[in-house]
């Protein structure tokens, strides 16, 4: 560790990033939006603590993982904003409870 | 000192942003303070010596993740304020699960130790003569090069899936063909008269 700041304290910085996202997806649950970018919220907080075990474990992988990561998270927003878009075409509305057409 | 000072100013910044991103009223004010959690990240990133993943963290999230989100909430017109509606009600179940994992991640903290000698089996020790950047492209180009461009496979392909879901062809909308221009035959379309001086044309 380069720094005077454990490791610790990172990995509980994550810890409380990752759970506003998940309360964030509870507390929002008719906001498809908000939902989105609560998983992106998720997906920072798991970078931050792969990169802190990297340079923790004085390992390069964990970054690399990290970029992956990034990769992932921006074609899920792509697609995800992609579908919002579409839905809102045809329904007039994103409400989490007005998607229902596969419910039969 | 100094460390101390920003690492806690920037997760104390990034913590709040992260609050304000799902309680904010606007949709708008939570894609800027998205916008803000993932700068202060990049802050904790290159507190951490990972310039690199700070840099991309930056230019990916905020160039072009934040900014799609940013034209999305703009371009729907929703009634947000009606979506509110009924927030606080899921409010005690979030609040559980959070709960719930919080204690477990503080449990996880608190019990967790690393292995006596696990620097030792590093996989990419990180070296310390050449800079993060030249030392991920050593790895990124050599070790996981099929994993790179699987990646890059991926972005093609949610490339060409947000393409086509969003693409629509409207009735009605009158586009230029320029294969059936060029197509078009002078001499069937045109027609040469030879009119005679005081006579109109019929």
């Amino acid at each position: 560790m380069p720094t005077v700041i454990g490791i610790h304290n990172f990995l509980i910085v994550s810890g409380i990033l990752f759970t506003l996202g998940v309360f964030g997806i509870f507390l929002n649950r008719r906001n498809v939006i908000i939902i989105l970018m609560s998983i992106e919220l998720i997906l920072l907080s798991v970078s931050i603590n792969l990169v802190a075990f990297s340079v923790h474990l004085h390992d390069l992988t964990g970054q690399v993982f990290s970029m992956f990561i990034l990769t992932v998270a921006a074609a899920e927003a792509a697609i995800g904003l992609a579908i919002l878009v579409v839905f809102f075409r045809n329904k007039s509305s994103i409400a989490v409870e007005d998607i229902s057409a596969l419910k039969g | 000192m100094i460390e101390a000072f920003f690492f806690y100013a920037f997760s104390a910044v990034l913590l709040a942003s992260g609050v304000m991103v799902i309680s904010a009223k606007n949709p708008v004010h939570s894609v800027l303070f998205l916008i803000l959690a993932f700068f202060n990240a990049a802050g904790l990133f290159v507190m951490l010596g990972a310039e690199f993943i700070a840099m991309i963290m930056v230019i990916v999230y905020v160039g072009a993740v934040a900014v799609l989100f940013l034209f999305v909430v703009m371009m729907l017109d929703i009634n947000f304020a009606q979506m509110r509606e009924g927030m606080l009600k899921h409010a005690p179940v979030g609040g559980l699960v959070g709960l719930v994992l919080i204690v477990e991640f503080a449990w996880m903290y608190l019990n967790w130790h690393s292995a006596k000698d696990a620097d030792l089996h590093a996989f990419a020790p990180i070296p310390d003569t050449v800079s993060n950047t030249h030392a991920l492209g050593y790895l990124l180009y050599t070790e996981y090069v099929y994993l790179f461009q699987i990646s890059g496979l991926i972005l093609l392909v949610s490339m060409i899936g947000a393409i086509t879901l969003t693409l629509r062809t409207r009735a009605g909308v009158r586009r230029q063909n320029i294969a059936s221009q060029i197509a078009r035959d002078p001499k069937a379309v045109l027609k040469i008269e030879k009119i005679q001086s005081g006579t109109g044309v019929s």
